[in-house]
Protein backbone atom coordinates (compact mmCIF):
# COMPACT_ATOMS: atom_id res chain seq x y z
CA UNK A 1 0.00 0.00 0.00
CA UNK A 2 1.62 3.23 -1.31
CA UNK A 3 -0.89 5.19 1.01
CA UNK A 4 0.76 3.71 3.91
CA UNK A 5 4.31 5.18 3.47
CA UNK A 6 2.90 8.92 2.14
CA UNK A 7 1.04 9.03 5.34
CA UNK A 8 3.94 8.58 7.49
CA UNK A 9 5.95 10.99 5.63
CA UNK A 10 3.24 12.95 6.59
CA UNK A 11 1.99 14.45 2.78
CA UNK A 12 -1.41 15.47 3.01
CA UNK A 13 -3.02 14.57 0.22
CA UNK A 14 -2.38 10.92 1.39
CA UNK A 15 -3.68 11.57 5.09
CA UNK A 16 -6.70 13.45 3.34
CA UNK A 17 -7.62 10.44 1.15
CA UNK A 18 -6.96 7.91 3.92
CA UNK A 19 -9.82 9.82 5.98
CA UNK A 20 -11.89 9.70 3.31
CA UNK A 21 -11.56 5.89 2.90
CA UNK A 22 -12.12 5.56 6.52
CA UNK A 23 -15.10 7.89 6.38
CA UNK A 24 -16.53 5.60 3.50
CA UNK A 25 -15.57 2.56 5.14
CA UNK A 26 -13.43 1.33 2.24
CA UNK A 27 -12.31 -2.05 1.79
CA UNK A 28 -9.11 -1.06 2.21
CA UNK A 29 -9.73 0.61 5.25
CA UNK A 30 -8.89 -2.70 7.78
CA UNK A 31 -5.24 -2.86 6.45
CA UNK A 32 -4.82 0.77 6.35
CA UNK A 33 -4.99 1.14 9.88
CA UNK A 34 -3.34 -2.28 10.70
CA UNK A 35 -0.34 -1.09 8.69
CA UNK A 36 0.02 2.02 10.41
CA UNK A 37 -0.97 0.80 13.74
CA UNK A 38 2.56 0.40 14.73
CA UNK A 39 3.22 4.00 14.63
CA UNK A 40 0.56 5.21 16.61
CA UNK A 41 0.41 5.88 20.32
CA UNK A 42 2.47 9.52 20.42
CA UNK A 43 0.09 12.01 20.12
CA UNK A 44 -1.54 13.65 22.38
CA UNK A 45 -5.77 14.12 21.81
CA UNK A 46 -7.97 16.90 23.31
CA UNK A 47 -11.32 16.68 22.58
CA UNK A 48 -13.58 20.26 23.23
CA UNK A 49 -17.37 20.02 23.74
CA UNK A 50 -19.80 22.16 24.70
CA UNK A 51 -23.60 23.57 23.45
CA UNK A 52 -23.82 25.41 20.54
CA UNK A 53 -22.58 28.38 19.47
CA UNK A 54 -20.35 28.14 22.90
CA UNK A 55 -17.12 29.30 21.29
CA UNK A 56 -15.69 26.03 20.71
CA UNK A 57 -14.60 26.24 16.69
CA UNK A 58 -13.04 30.03 17.63
CA UNK A 59 -11.06 28.74 20.89
CA UNK A 60 -9.56 25.87 18.61
CA UNK A 61 -8.67 28.74 16.31
CA UNK A 62 -6.65 30.21 19.78
CA UNK A 63 -5.58 26.88 20.90
CA UNK A 64 -3.79 26.23 17.80
CA UNK A 65 -1.91 29.65 16.98
CA UNK A 66 -0.54 29.29 21.01
CA UNK A 67 0.86 25.75 20.40
CA UNK A 68 2.31 26.24 17.07
CA UNK A 69 4.25 28.92 18.99
CA UNK A 70 5.06 26.28 21.16
CA UNK A 71 6.31 24.32 18.09
CA UNK A 72 3.83 21.56 17.67
CA UNK A 73 2.11 19.92 14.79
CA UNK A 74 -1.26 20.03 15.16
CA UNK A 75 -4.30 18.20 13.77
CA UNK A 76 -7.71 19.20 14.04
CA UNK A 77 -11.13 16.77 13.37
CA UNK A 78 -14.38 19.37 13.80
CA UNK A 79 -17.45 17.16 13.57
CA UNK A 80 -20.96 18.62 12.83
CA UNK A 81 -24.03 16.52 11.82
CA UNK A 82 -25.28 15.26 8.68
CA UNK A 83 -29.09 16.03 8.05
CA UNK A 84 -30.84 13.01 8.88
CA UNK A 85 -33.23 13.84 6.07
CA UNK A 86 -31.29 14.34 3.24
CA UNK A 87 -28.04 12.54 4.82
CA UNK A 88 -25.81 16.33 3.70
CA UNK A 89 -24.29 18.67 5.73
CA UNK A 90 -22.76 22.17 6.11
CA UNK A 91 -19.25 21.65 7.70
CA UNK A 92 -18.68 25.41 9.36
CA UNK A 93 -16.53 24.84 12.03
CA UNK A 94 -13.02 25.27 10.08
CA UNK A 95 -14.47 28.84 9.23
CA UNK A 96 -13.21 30.17 12.41
CA UNK A 97 -9.96 28.38 12.16
CA UNK A 98 -9.05 29.42 8.60
CA UNK A 99 -6.29 31.51 9.44
CA UNK A 100 -4.02 28.38 9.43
CA UNK A 101 -5.39 26.96 6.22
CA UNK A 102 -2.18 26.77 4.45
CA UNK A 103 0.21 26.24 7.86
CA UNK A 104 2.52 23.57 6.57
CA UNK A 105 1.98 22.42 10.55
CA UNK A 106 -1.93 22.14 10.66
CA UNK A 107 -4.40 20.34 9.18
CA UNK A 108 -8.02 20.55 9.87
CA UNK A 109 -10.30 18.32 8.80
CA UNK A 110 -14.56 18.68 8.68
CA UNK A 111 -16.52 15.41 9.76
CA UNK A 112 -20.11 14.71 9.13
CA UNK A 113 -21.52 12.35 11.94
CA UNK A 114 -23.02 10.41 8.83
CA UNK A 115 -25.86 9.07 11.35
CA UNK A 116 -23.32 8.53 14.24
CA UNK A 117 -24.85 9.41 17.69
CA UNK A 118 -22.87 10.34 20.41
CA UNK A 119 -21.47 13.72 19.18
CA UNK A 120 -18.30 12.17 16.97
CA UNK A 121 -18.34 10.53 13.86
CA UNK A 122 -17.97 6.22 13.21
CA UNK A 123 -14.65 7.70 11.62
CA UNK A 124 -12.72 9.86 14.05
CA UNK A 125 -11.28 7.20 16.17
CA UNK A 126 -9.28 5.84 12.85
CA UNK A 127 -8.63 9.18 11.72
CA UNK A 128 -7.18 9.96 14.89
CA UNK A 129 -4.69 6.80 14.23
CA UNK A 130 -3.84 8.51 11.23
CA UNK A 131 -3.08 12.07 12.10
CA UNK A 132 -1.14 10.25 14.74
CA UNK A 133 1.06 7.69 12.80
CA UNK A 134 1.88 10.98 10.26
CA UNK A 135 3.19 12.56 13.14
CA UNK A 136 0.88 15.01 14.16
CA UNK A 137 1.77 15.82 18.28
CA UNK A 138 -1.73 17.16 19.13
CA UNK A 139 -4.51 16.16 17.42
CA UNK A 140 -7.71 18.63 18.55
CA UNK A 141 -11.54 17.02 18.17
CA UNK A 142 -14.28 19.30 18.20
CA UNK A 143 -17.53 17.62 18.55
CA UNK A 144 -21.09 18.04 18.14
CA UNK A 145 -22.42 21.07 20.42
CA UNK A 146 -23.53 18.69 22.86
CA UNK A 147 -27.22 17.86 24.50
CA UNK A 148 -28.32 14.45 26.10
CA UNK A 149 -26.35 12.09 24.68
CA UNK A 150 -23.64 13.49 22.86
CA UNK A 151 -20.80 12.14 24.81
CA UNK A 152 -18.32 9.79 23.11
CA UNK A 153 -16.02 12.67 23.07
CA UNK A 154 -14.61 10.83 26.42
CA UNK A 155 -13.68 7.85 24.99
CA UNK A 156 -11.70 9.41 22.11
CA UNK A 157 -9.76 11.80 24.07
CA UNK A 158 -7.40 12.01 26.72
CA UNK A 159 -8.76 14.94 27.93
CA UNK A 160 -12.12 17.41 27.49
CA UNK A 161 -12.52 20.50 27.48
CA UNK A 162 -16.05 21.56 28.33
CA UNK A 163 -17.00 24.98 27.16
CA UNK A 164 -19.91 26.70 28.51
CA UNK A 165 -20.95 30.20 28.10
CA UNK A 166 -22.90 32.79 30.17
CA UNK A 167 -26.37 33.30 30.04
CA UNK A 168 -27.41 29.97 28.92
CA UNK A 169 -30.28 29.78 31.63
CA UNK A 170 -31.89 26.42 32.71
CA UNK A 171 -29.20 25.04 29.88
CA UNK A 172 -26.89 24.31 32.91
CA UNK A 173 -29.84 22.99 34.53
CA UNK A 174 -30.73 20.47 31.46
CA UNK A 175 -26.86 19.84 30.48
CA UNK A 176 -26.61 19.07 34.63
CA UNK A 177 -27.63 15.33 33.59
CA UNK A 178 -25.39 13.98 32.28
CA UNK A 179 -22.97 15.95 29.56
CA UNK A 180 -21.93 18.92 32.73
CA UNK A 181 -20.14 15.54 34.29
CA UNK A 182 -17.58 14.83 30.91
CA UNK A 183 -15.40 17.60 31.49
CA UNK A 184 -11.75 17.47 32.95
CA UNK A 185 -11.53 20.81 32.55
CA UNK A 186 -14.34 23.33 32.36
CA UNK A 187 -14.15 26.94 30.37
CA UNK A 188 -16.38 29.24 30.51
CA UNK A 189 -15.56 31.48 27.82
CA UNK A 190 -17.58 34.79 26.70
CA UNK A 191 -16.36 36.23 29.79
CA UNK A 192 -16.46 39.41 28.38
CA UNK A 193 -20.50 38.87 28.67
CA UNK A 194 -22.26 39.22 31.61
CA UNK A 195 -23.09 36.49 34.04
CA UNK A 196 -19.63 34.81 33.54
CA UNK A 197 -18.75 34.99 37.21
CA UNK A 198 -22.21 33.59 38.41
CA UNK A 199 -21.69 30.65 36.14
CA UNK A 200 -18.69 30.21 37.71
CA UNK A 201 -19.53 29.99 40.62
CA UNK A 202 -22.35 27.66 39.65
CA UNK A 203 -19.88 24.99 37.95
CA UNK A 204 -17.48 24.99 41.06
CA UNK A 205 -20.32 24.97 43.01
CA UNK A 206 -21.43 21.50 41.03
CA UNK A 207 -18.20 20.46 40.80
CA UNK A 208 -17.64 20.44 44.98
CA UNK A 209 -20.62 17.42 44.83
CA UNK A 210 -19.22 15.24 42.65
CA UNK A 211 -18.07 12.11 44.84
CA UNK A 212 -15.31 10.32 44.78
CA UNK A 213 -12.99 11.70 41.92
CA UNK A 214 -9.17 11.86 42.43
CA UNK A 215 -8.76 14.65 40.05
CA UNK A 216 -9.43 18.33 40.52
CA UNK A 217 -11.62 19.78 38.08
CA UNK A 218 -9.86 23.30 36.78
CA UNK A 219 -13.02 26.02 36.09
CA UNK A 220 -11.25 28.53 33.89
CA UNK A 221 -12.71 31.74 32.53
CA UNK A 222 -11.53 32.99 28.53
CA UNK A 223 -12.57 34.84 25.90
CA UNK A 224 -11.77 33.32 22.88
CA UNK A 225 -12.55 35.86 20.42
CA UNK A 226 -10.38 38.44 22.34
CA UNK A 227 -7.37 35.36 22.76
CA UNK A 228 -7.65 36.34 26.74
CA UNK A 229 -6.94 32.94 29.14
CA UNK A 230 -5.82 31.10 26.17
CA UNK A 231 -2.12 30.28 27.65
CA UNK A 232 -3.14 29.99 31.35
CA UNK A 233 -5.79 26.74 29.52
CA UNK A 234 -2.91 25.59 27.40
CA UNK A 235 -0.72 25.02 30.81
CA UNK A 236 -3.98 24.06 32.96
CA UNK A 237 -4.33 21.26 30.71
CA UNK A 238 -0.62 20.67 30.65
CA UNK A 239 -0.71 20.06 34.36
CA UNK A 240 -3.87 17.87 34.13
CA UNK A 241 -2.25 15.51 31.78
CA UNK A 242 0.91 15.30 33.55
CA UNK A 243 -1.09 14.54 36.80
CA UNK A 244 -3.18 12.00 34.88
CA UNK A 245 -0.23 10.26 33.86
CA UNK A 246 1.70 10.62 37.01
CA UNK A 247 -1.51 8.45 38.76
CA UNK A 248 -1.63 6.22 35.88
CA UNK A 249 -5.26 7.28 34.96
CA UNK A 250 -4.33 8.21 31.55
CA UNK A 251 -3.31 4.58 31.00
CA UNK A 252 -6.25 3.42 32.47
CA UNK A 253 -8.15 5.84 29.83
CA UNK A 254 -6.35 4.77 26.85
CA UNK A 255 -7.00 0.89 27.14
CA UNK A 256 -10.37 1.73 28.18
CA UNK A 257 -10.62 3.16 24.91
CA UNK A 258 -9.02 0.03 23.61
CA UNK A 259 -11.67 -2.00 24.96
CA UNK A 260 -14.68 -0.21 23.83
CA UNK A 261 -12.89 0.20 20.56
CA UNK A 262 -12.02 -3.70 19.89
CA UNK A 263 -15.87 -4.41 21.48
CA UNK A 264 -17.82 -2.05 18.63
CA UNK A 265 -15.27 -4.08 15.93
CA UNK A 266 -16.03 -7.48 17.39
CA UNK A 267 -19.87 -6.88 17.80
CA UNK A 268 -20.05 -5.00 14.33
CA UNK A 269 -18.38 -8.14 12.82
CA UNK A 270 -20.69 -10.44 14.55
CA UNK A 271 -23.54 -8.20 13.79
CA UNK A 272 -23.18 -8.62 10.10
CA UNK A 273 -22.98 -12.50 10.00
CA UNK A 274 -26.16 -12.37 11.67
CA UNK A 275 -27.56 -9.99 9.55
CA UNK A 276 -26.55 -12.33 6.28
CA UNK A 277 -28.37 -14.72 7.99
CA UNK A 278 -31.54 -13.12 9.05
CA UNK A 279 -32.47 -11.62 5.37
CA UNK A 280 -35.96 -10.92 4.87
CA UNK A 281 -36.90 -14.09 3.44
CA UNK A 282 -36.02 -15.89 5.96
CA UNK A 283 -38.18 -13.44 8.26
CA UNK A 284 -41.03 -13.69 6.19
CA UNK A 285 -41.03 -17.53 6.67
CA UNK A 286 -40.52 -17.60 10.45
CA UNK A 287 -43.80 -14.92 10.96
CA UNK A 288 -45.74 -17.12 8.85
CA UNK A 289 -45.16 -19.76 10.94
CA UNK A 290 -45.71 -17.79 14.16
CA UNK A 291 -48.68 -16.16 12.53
CA UNK A 292 -50.26 -19.88 11.72
CA UNK A 293 -49.85 -21.00 15.26
CA UNK A 294 -47.78 -23.58 14.44
CA UNK A 295 -45.05 -23.04 16.95
CA UNK A 296 -44.63 -20.16 20.15
CA UNK A 297 -42.06 -17.40 19.56
CA UNK A 298 -39.75 -18.20 22.15
CA UNK A 299 -39.25 -21.40 21.73
CA UNK A 300 -38.98 -20.78 17.91
CA UNK A 301 -36.22 -18.48 18.26
CA UNK A 302 -34.19 -20.42 20.90
CA UNK A 303 -34.11 -23.33 18.36
CA UNK A 304 -32.88 -21.00 15.53
CA UNK A 305 -30.54 -19.38 17.79
CA UNK A 306 -28.72 -22.69 18.78
CA UNK A 307 -28.40 -24.17 15.46
CA UNK A 308 -27.03 -20.70 14.32
CA UNK A 309 -24.36 -21.18 16.39
CA UNK A 310 -24.12 -24.65 15.95
CA UNK A 311 -23.12 -23.66 12.02
CA UNK A 312 -20.14 -21.36 13.33
CA UNK A 313 -18.74 -24.03 14.64
CA UNK B 1 -21.41 3.37 4.47
CA UNK B 2 -21.50 4.65 0.84
CA UNK B 3 -19.35 7.72 -0.37
CA UNK B 4 -20.37 10.85 -0.08
CA UNK B 5 -19.29 13.98 -2.59
CA UNK B 6 -17.61 16.46 -0.05
CA UNK B 7 -17.92 20.46 -1.97
CA UNK B 8 -16.18 22.81 -0.69
CA UNK B 9 -18.07 26.51 -1.28
CA UNK B 10 -15.37 29.19 -1.33
CA UNK B 11 -15.57 33.02 -1.44
CA UNK B 12 -12.29 34.50 -2.88
CA UNK B 13 -12.08 38.18 -3.59
CA UNK B 14 -12.57 40.97 -1.61
CA UNK B 15 -16.77 41.53 -1.60
CA UNK B 16 -18.30 40.99 1.46
CA UNK B 17 -21.41 39.32 0.38
CA UNK B 18 -21.88 35.60 0.97
CA UNK B 19 -25.65 35.60 1.02
CA UNK B 20 -25.22 33.55 -2.11
CA UNK B 21 -22.98 31.47 -1.81
CA UNK B 22 -24.56 30.42 1.93
CA UNK B 23 -27.81 29.82 -0.04
CA UNK B 24 -25.99 27.31 -2.50
CA UNK B 25 -24.57 25.71 0.24
CA UNK B 26 -27.82 25.14 1.92
CA UNK B 27 -29.17 23.81 -1.11
CA UNK B 28 -26.35 21.44 -1.40
CA UNK B 29 -26.82 19.72 1.55
CA UNK B 30 -30.10 19.41 0.76
CA UNK B 31 -28.76 17.62 -1.60
CA UNK B 32 -27.13 15.25 0.43
CA UNK B 33 -24.02 16.46 -0.04
CA UNK B 34 -21.22 17.07 2.24
CA UNK B 35 -20.63 21.24 2.27
CA UNK B 36 -17.03 22.89 3.72
CA UNK B 37 -18.05 26.02 3.86
CA UNK B 38 -14.78 28.60 4.87
CA UNK B 39 -16.44 32.42 4.85
CA UNK B 40 -15.38 35.25 3.21
CA UNK B 41 -12.14 36.73 1.59
CA UNK B 42 -10.30 33.41 1.22
CA UNK B 43 -6.91 33.18 -0.87
CA UNK B 44 -6.39 30.77 -3.64
CA UNK B 45 -3.60 29.57 -1.30
CA UNK B 46 -6.03 28.82 1.47
CA UNK B 47 -8.89 27.47 -0.86
CA UNK B 48 -6.58 24.74 -2.15
CA UNK B 49 -5.39 23.79 0.95
CA UNK B 50 -8.37 23.53 2.47
CA UNK B 51 -9.87 21.68 -0.76
CA UNK B 52 -6.64 19.30 -0.12
CA UNK B 53 -7.26 18.63 3.58
CA UNK B 54 -11.02 18.14 2.90
CA UNK B 55 -10.47 15.99 0.65
CA UNK B 56 -13.13 17.66 -1.70
CA UNK B 57 -14.72 16.26 -4.89
CA UNK B 58 -15.48 20.24 -6.02
CA UNK B 59 -14.96 23.40 -5.55
CA UNK B 60 -17.72 25.91 -5.94
CA UNK B 61 -16.47 29.58 -5.87
CA UNK B 62 -18.50 32.29 -5.61
CA UNK B 63 -17.46 36.04 -6.38
CA UNK B 64 -19.11 39.76 -6.97
CA UNK B 65 -16.20 41.36 -7.18
CA UNK B 66 -15.24 40.93 -10.82
CA UNK B 67 -11.44 39.60 -10.38
CA UNK B 68 -13.06 35.93 -11.45
CA UNK B 69 -10.11 36.20 -14.42
CA UNK B 70 -7.43 36.54 -12.60
CA UNK B 71 -8.96 34.29 -9.27
CA UNK B 72 -10.48 31.13 -10.23
CA UNK B 73 -7.75 30.35 -13.56
CA UNK B 74 -5.09 30.59 -10.34
CA UNK B 75 -6.75 28.32 -7.92
CA UNK B 76 -7.13 25.78 -11.09
CA UNK B 77 -3.22 26.18 -11.53
CA UNK B 78 -2.65 25.65 -8.21
CA UNK B 79 -4.52 22.65 -7.97
CA UNK B 80 -2.46 21.34 -10.83
CA UNK B 81 0.71 22.59 -8.72
CA UNK B 82 -0.49 20.52 -5.55
CA UNK B 83 -1.47 17.36 -7.96
CA UNK B 84 -5.04 17.78 -7.37
CA UNK B 85 -6.36 18.33 -10.58
CA UNK B 86 -8.55 15.88 -10.23
CA UNK B 87 -10.30 18.14 -7.90
CA UNK B 88 -13.74 20.06 -10.60
CA UNK B 89 -13.74 23.76 -10.39
CA UNK B 90 -16.90 25.30 -10.75
CA UNK B 91 -17.82 28.90 -10.70
CA UNK B 92 -20.83 31.36 -9.76
CA UNK B 93 -21.62 35.03 -9.79
CA UNK B 94 -21.89 37.97 -11.77
CA UNK B 95 -20.17 36.77 -14.62
CA UNK B 96 -20.26 38.46 -18.43
CA UNK B 97 -20.90 35.83 -20.82
CA UNK B 98 -17.82 36.58 -22.88
CA UNK B 99 -15.23 35.85 -19.87
CA UNK B 100 -17.45 32.61 -19.25
CA UNK B 101 -15.35 30.64 -22.39
CA UNK B 102 -12.27 32.46 -21.15
CA UNK B 103 -12.62 30.33 -17.84
CA UNK B 104 -13.37 27.38 -19.26
CA UNK B 105 -10.67 27.61 -20.79
CA UNK B 106 -8.62 27.98 -18.32
CA UNK B 107 -10.16 25.01 -16.42
CA UNK B 108 -13.07 26.08 -14.62
CA UNK B 109 -15.30 22.93 -15.76
CA UNK B 110 -18.94 24.96 -15.22
CA UNK B 111 -20.06 28.76 -15.09
CA UNK B 112 -23.29 29.28 -12.86
CA UNK B 113 -24.60 32.90 -13.46
CA UNK B 114 -27.55 34.47 -11.12
CA UNK B 115 -30.65 33.04 -11.29
CA UNK B 116 -29.74 29.91 -12.68
CA UNK B 117 -31.50 27.28 -11.01
CA UNK B 118 -30.40 25.04 -8.16
CA UNK B 119 -31.22 22.13 -9.71
CA UNK B 120 -28.43 22.83 -12.82
CA UNK B 121 -26.20 22.88 -10.31
CA UNK B 122 -27.21 19.83 -9.01
CA UNK B 123 -27.51 17.96 -12.31
CA UNK B 124 -24.05 18.92 -13.04
CA UNK B 125 -22.36 17.32 -10.40
CA UNK B 126 -24.44 14.31 -10.42
CA UNK B 127 -23.15 14.13 -14.16
CA UNK B 128 -19.27 14.20 -13.34
N1 LIG C 1 -18.41 37.91 22.84
C1 LIG C 1 -17.75 36.79 22.54
N2 LIG C 1 -18.11 36.09 21.44
C2 LIG C 1 -17.43 34.96 21.17
C3 LIG C 1 -16.35 34.50 21.97
N3 LIG C 1 -15.90 33.35 21.45
C4 LIG C 1 -16.64 33.10 20.35
N4 LIG C 1 -17.56 34.07 20.17
C5 LIG C 1 -18.55 34.18 19.10
O1 LIG C 1 -19.55 33.18 19.28
C6 LIG C 1 -20.05 32.73 18.03
C7 LIG C 1 -19.97 31.22 17.94
O2 LIG C 1 -18.61 30.84 17.95
P1 LIG C 1 -18.11 29.43 17.42
O3 LIG C 1 -16.65 29.37 17.71
O4 LIG C 1 -18.55 29.19 16.04
O5 LIG C 1 -18.92 28.48 18.41
P2 LIG C 1 -19.04 26.88 18.38
O6 LIG C 1 -19.21 26.43 19.78
O7 LIG C 1 -17.89 26.31 17.63
O8 LIG C 1 -20.38 26.68 17.57
P3 LIG C 1 -20.95 25.31 16.93
O9 LIG C 1 -19.80 24.56 16.35
O10 LIG C 1 -21.91 25.80 15.90
O11 LIG C 1 -21.62 24.58 18.05
C8 LIG C 1 -19.22 33.44 16.98
O12 LIG C 1 -19.93 34.54 16.50
C9 LIG C 1 -17.98 33.88 17.73
O13 LIG C 1 -17.38 35.02 17.17
C10 LIG C 1 -16.00 35.28 23.12
O14 LIG C 1 -15.08 34.97 23.87
N5 LIG C 1 -16.73 36.41 23.35
MG1 LIG D 1 -17.91 25.01 15.98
Amino acid sequence: MELVEEILNGDFRAIAKAISMIENDGSEKEELIDRIYPKCGRAVVWGITGPPGAGKSTLVDKLIEQERINGKKIAVIAVDPSSPFSGGAILGDRLRMQEHATDPGVFIRSMASRGHLGGVAGATTDAVKVFDAAGFDLIIIESIGVGQTEIEIIEVSDIVILVLVPGMGDEIQALKAGVMEIGDIYVINKKDHDGADKLEAEVNYMLSLKEGDQTKNPVLLTSAIHNDGIKNLISEIQIYLKNIQESMELQKKRKTRIKQEIKQIFSGKIMYEINKKINTEIMEEWAEAIYNGDISPYSFINKKVQTFLKEQK
Amino acid sequence: MTKKVRVLIAKPGLDGHDRGAKYIARALKDAGYEVIYTGLRQTPDSIVATAIQEDVNFVGLSLLSGAHKELFPKIVELLKENKADDIIVFGGGVIPDRDISFLKDNGVKAVFTPGTPIADVISFIEAQ
